[in-house]
């Protein structure tokens, strides 16, 4: 019973929380908004006793990843007005995946996995069982391809997008510390003869 | 309507039955960790004074109280009786906000930490970990806890509507992003020995002496994760966020009163974190380091660790310049992160020539295909 409180209080705070991001004038209120969401979403997987993905949620995308949209958002000039221009024009590409994802969001509803009986069981697993070595015999034997495709494609993500940023430049006065360390004096001092 | 029904029904029941006594101990829990992390945290603001002082060959604070040890509560006096002001065109809210978003993660992390364990003199049979909540889990929830500190300084920073404290807030974005991941995979090594993510558990693995205590297997990562404690804390010598040379203070500049102490609260909370953390990890926790000297309770042995690394991150402030900023990222990518990978590699092939046999067997089942798990 209480768990069914805590249930509708998490998911409707999630719903809250992810229309005061779209809502939301201030673009930073927006980005504090999600963080909310997040949580809120973490603690439905408590609830589910997947207190592994519940913590690792916060981690990664409340610690890491919202901190970045943050940082770039600290440092933009937003305009509030120009904010609300062009609404028409981004109207239909917005809301043809708005509808596709609420279909898929149907689709996966009505599947049959989702039903509550079959619920109730997955709740109940958790408490007994150490769902971080469950995830890890998973995700090493029955997904090991897609674990490790998912893997790759970061790995060149991350390289990407590192070349992408290197600029060689030669006015940086960067020192090089071993040609510092191996300077003589000749290098240096040179006699005037007056 | 049926959910608002059970939701309140679901509060009164637990208020009324069985909740009542268990609400009232997790209440004295929670007092039993936050006032004595406070008052450490009051301490340890006069002990870096002394030790600094005498590092510097001066005498410290020695005039409030006998050997001024009543230093730290004239300071909060001081602070709290002072005026906040709130500059006028700051984002009131977030203002406010920051100082709260600092420090209630530096607080909440200490939920999870084991100060030891007690059969509370005979009274349980077997003895039970002190800590408020013992997750198996505990090491992530700490990382992800202490993740969450950056939102208080970038908060502070932005809301402040001001240069330099924006600048301060983006250097310790970048700084803490940086050292978390060395301070992760330094983690991992633990976690690769220990088997558990737990902090009882790898405390519990390292029983039986100094010899088993982890810092010896992973020297360099126990270095490695006490440096970046001290980059992610903002510690000297990695507080350029607050680089009074060149930010005025940094990220809390536009900051007085008691939200400025709200702030060095948080650092020094965070600090005294990092090295419970270390002395968890690395040093053993509640163990002592020889047998015979068992007879002293774990706990003592926890906290004599902890001062003794908390002296370490004042005398560092004491003897190092501070780093220049492109050196402290240096530090960070081209150092410890190659550092760290290296040694998980190594772990990992130790650890996985112990058990050669049953991993060629957990190989075939993995070739053999479609065997699922279980």
């Amino acid at each position: 019973m209480i768990e069914a409180g805590f249930f509708y209080l998490f998911s409707g705070m999630a719903i809250l929380s992810a229309l005061g991001v779209i809502i939301s004038g201030n673009t930073m209120y927006s980005v504090m908004w999600l963080i909310l969401c997040f949580f809120n979403a973490s603690g439905l997987f408590f609830l589910l006793g997947a207190e592994f993905l519940g913590i690792i949620l916060i981690l990664i995308y409340v610690g890491a990843v919202m901190v970045l949209f943050m940082f770039v958002i600290m440092m933009l000039e937003v305009n509030k007005t120009a904010k609300r221009e062009g609404w028409l024009q981004y109207f239909p590409v917005g809301g043809m995946i708005a509808l596709i994802l609420f279909i898929e969001l149907v689709a996966a509803a009505t599947s049959g996995i989702f039903t509550s009986d079959k619920m109730m069981m997955m709740s109940h697993v958790g408490a007994e069982v150490n769902n971080t070595v469950e995830i890890g015999k998973v995700l090493y034997t029955e997904h090991l391809l897609g674990f490790e495709i998912a893997a790759i494609i970061l790995l060149v993500a991350l390289v990407g997008s590192i070349v992408l940023t290197i600029r060689e430049r030669k006015d940086a006065k960067y020192q090089n510390i071993s040609q510092q360390v191996k300077v003589r004096k000749e290098d240096r001092l040179r006699k005037v003869s007056m | 309507m049926d959910f608002i029904y059970n939701f309140i029904v679901g509060l009164i029941g637990v208020a009324l039955f069985e909740g009542i006594v268990q609400v009232l101990i997790w209440t004295l829990e929670i007092v039993a960790i936050v006032v004595p992390v406070a008052l450490a945290v009051a301490y340890t603001t006069y002990a870096e004074r002394r030790v600094i002082g005498w590092i510097q060959v001066r005498q410290g604070c020695n005039r409030v109280g006998p050997y001024g040890l009543l230093q730290p509560l004239a300071d909060g006096l001081k602070l709290f009786m002072k005026e906040t002001i709130i500059p006028a065109r700051a984002n009131k809210f977030l203002f406010v906000a920051a100082p709260v978003m600092a420090l209630t993660p530096a607080l909440l992390a200490f939920a999870v930490v084991p100060f030891g364990e007690t059969s509370l003199f005979g009274f349980w049979d077997e003895p039970h970990v002190m800590a408020i909540a013992d997750l198996n889990v505990g090491i992530l929830y700490i990382m992800a806890i202490s993740s969450l500190a950056i939102y208080g300084i970038l908060m502070a920073g932005w809301a402040s509507n001001s240069k330099y404290a924006l600048i301060g807030a983006i250097r310790a974005t970048s700084q803490m992003i940086s050292y978390e991941i060395a301070m992760g995979f330094s983690i991992v090594c633990v976690l690769i020995l220990a088997g558990s993510l737990g902090l009882s558990d790898i405390v519990r693995a390292q029983a039986g002496g100094i010899l088993h205590w982890y810092f010896i297997p992973l020297f360099p990562m126990f270095i490695v994760y006490f440096i970046s404690g001290a980059a992610e804390t903002n510690r000297s010598p990695f507080d350029l966020p607050e680089g009074e040379a060149e930010l005025v203070a940094g990220f809390f500049v536009e900051y007085s009163g008691m939200w400025f102490a709200i702030f060095a609260l948080a650092e020094y909370a965070a600090m005294i974190l990092i090295a419970l953390m270390t002395s968890i990890l690395f040093l053993g926790g509640w163990h002592p380091p020889f047998e015979f000297l068992s007879f002293i309770p774990g706990t003592v042995w926890l906290l004599l660790k902890t001062s003794m690394l908390i002296f370490v991150f004042i005398w560092f402030r004491a003897t190092f310049p501070r780093y220049r900023y492109d050196q402290v990222m240096r530090l960070g990518w081209k150092v410890f992160l190659p550092w760290t990978l290296a040694w998980i590699a190594v772990i990992g092939l130790a650890t996985y020539a112990e058990q050669i046999h049953e991993n060629l067997s957990f190989i075939s089942d993995v070739i053999g295909f479609y065997q699922p798990w279980r």
